[in-house]
């Protein structure tokens, strides 16, 4: 698993990349109560706002992590926020990407460069 | 967080393991590890216990009721002992300066003012009440939720027969504690001045009933949106009138044209032709049809598409009791209940229904 500085983890699979927000991400948000995820076969640019989360406390803006397609969304975290709390790592997916370019993942921290970003 | 102020329980906010923001000049709990909704929740489940001490406590005695009603626009002479009552200061525009308590302790009414507000609010008191004390040596506790009458009367059984907005002196552990039957949640539950030197060992002491749990400056938001209630600064401020706000309820007859002692605060006039004519703008409730939130300063618009904004969201965020989004908007007071409006959110424009207050019912103890 690789993580970014915007605190999203990416995980390979298969020729797919799925993206999710860190633990340490969903504790500092605080309770989710509203997530709104892009478009299926939407075309992004890495940097562009791709999804939106908001807490009890603020809304926040999930960036897309790298260049690609949006191939699969989690509606289930649509359905119930909550779970982004529960599960962050797991269950609580955001969306899969193909990417343009499978070597971008390259530039992402491993797990324990993560840990020692977040201190 | 240098150059904030503390609380006389701040050291226990740290055992409790609360996250410490600055609010209003003050380090305060925003939540604790039980986090924000879920203390929201216990609150209208059991009872939370909540830190008010960076409010203003301000005493003058009880014969300055008449300078006190050059001030704000209730009957504060007509404010028996042992009684409470919402009041605001209004400004020479009709606009309010602060809202707060009135309390009359019997020889002083006590005034609780807002945290922000508090030193201008004491500067225009001693202006017309010279004998006026700031109480800086108090703390402020709030007791809420519907196990706060079982938890407190477990300590003092006098509390359990008080009625909403009644006020007394009651002695616990040698200690000379100021406790009034209300809040700011539409929970039923309790305020306590106690001297700062006993607050953290009174809080303790009630942390330790079965229920209570402490509760931070976040959940303390989202019930007092829930049950309608103006924030200070956000909902209600000097360019909003009390009419505006919809805090006429407030006003009692003997202060509005044609009572005894009619007018004679600063904005009456304002204040008293809007009490007749009715405001053109109104702080109402918003139901967004869809889950996303709609904060503070989201523009309403009356159509999907074009046209100028008619209103701005003063305070909004999700409802953990009602399950769904909530916001208060001042809006023209001629749109019907029921009817949609837009707020425009990240450049698209959601639905809303426009819907009386509060969103959660209040179940105070009448």
């Amino acid at each position: 698993m690789k993580f970014t500085e915007e605190h999203e983890w990416l995980r390979v699979e298969g020729d797919l990349v799925v993206v999710g927000i860190t633990e340490h991400a969903s504790e500092q948000l605080g309770d989710v109560v509203f997530v709104e995820l892009p478009e299926v076969e939407t075309q992004v640019a890495k940097g562009d706002d791709c999804a939106v989360i908001e807490s009890v406390k603020a809304a926040s803006d999930i960036l897309a992590p790298v260049d690609g397609e949006i191939v699969e969304v989690n509606e289930a975290i649509v359905e119930n926020p909550a779970l982004v709390n529960e599960d962050p790592l797991g269950a609580a997916w955001f969306f899969k990407m193909k990417l343009d370019d499978m070597s971008q993942l390259d530039e992402f921290m491993d797990e324990d460069a993560y840990n020692d970003f977040i201190g | 967080m240098s150059g904030l102020k503390r609380t006389d329980l701040y050291d226990l906010h740290l055992e409790l393991g609360a996250k410490m923001v600055p609010f209003a000049g003050y380090e305060m709990p925003v939540q604790y590890p039980m986090g924000v909704l879920k203390e929201h929740l216990h609150t209208r489940a059991e009872a939370g216990l909540f830190d008010v001490g960076h409010m203003g406590q301000v005493l003058v005695p009880a014969s300055a009721a008449a300078a006190l009603e050059a001030l704000v626009p209730v009957s504060v002479a007509g404010l028996a002992p042992g009684r409470q009552r919402y009041a605001f200061f209004t400004n020479e525009a009709g606009g309010i300066r602060d809202d707060l308590m009135i309390a009359h302790l019997g020889e002083e009414l006590l005034l609780v003012v807002n945290a922000a507000c508090k030193e201008a609010d004491f500067t225009l008191i001693s202006a017309a009440i010279p004998e006026a004390r700031m109480i800086a040596d108090r703390g402020l506790l709030a007791l809420q939720g519907p196990g706060a009458e079982a938890a407190l009367a477990r300590l003092l059984p006098g509390v359990a027969k008080m009625g909403f907005m009644q006020i007394d002196a009651f002695q616990w552990d040698g200690t000379e504690l100021w406790i009034s039957r209300s809040g700011y949640t539409g929970e039923d539950g309790y305020e306590i001045s106690v001297p700062g030197n006993r607050a953290a060992d009174f809080a303790r002491e009630l942390l330790a009933e079965p229920g209570v749990a402490p509760i931070g400056l976040g959940a303390r938001d989202s019930l007092r949106l829930e049950a309608g209630l103006c924030l200070y600064g956000h909902d209600i401020d000097t360019t909003t009138s009390p009419i505006e706000a919809g805090l006429s309820w407030a006003i009692q007859k003997i202060r509005r044209r044609g009572g005894a002692r009619e007018g004679g605060f600063p904005g009456a006039e304002r204040i008293l032709a809007e009490l007749e004519t009715g405001p053109a703008r109104l702080r109402r409730g918003l139901a967004p049809e869809g889950r996303a939130p709609m904060r503070e300063g989201v523009e309403i618009f009356a159509t999907p598409e074009g046209g100028a904004p008619i209103g701005t969201v003063t305070s909004g965020g999700f409802g953990p009791s009602i399950g769904a989004p909530m916001a208060m908007a001042y809006l023209p007071a001629d749109l019907p209940e029921g009817a949609t409006v837009y707020g425009e959110v990240r450049g698209k424009r959601l639905p809303a229904k426009v819907v009386p207050m509060p969103f959660h019912p209040h179940s105070y103890k009448r």
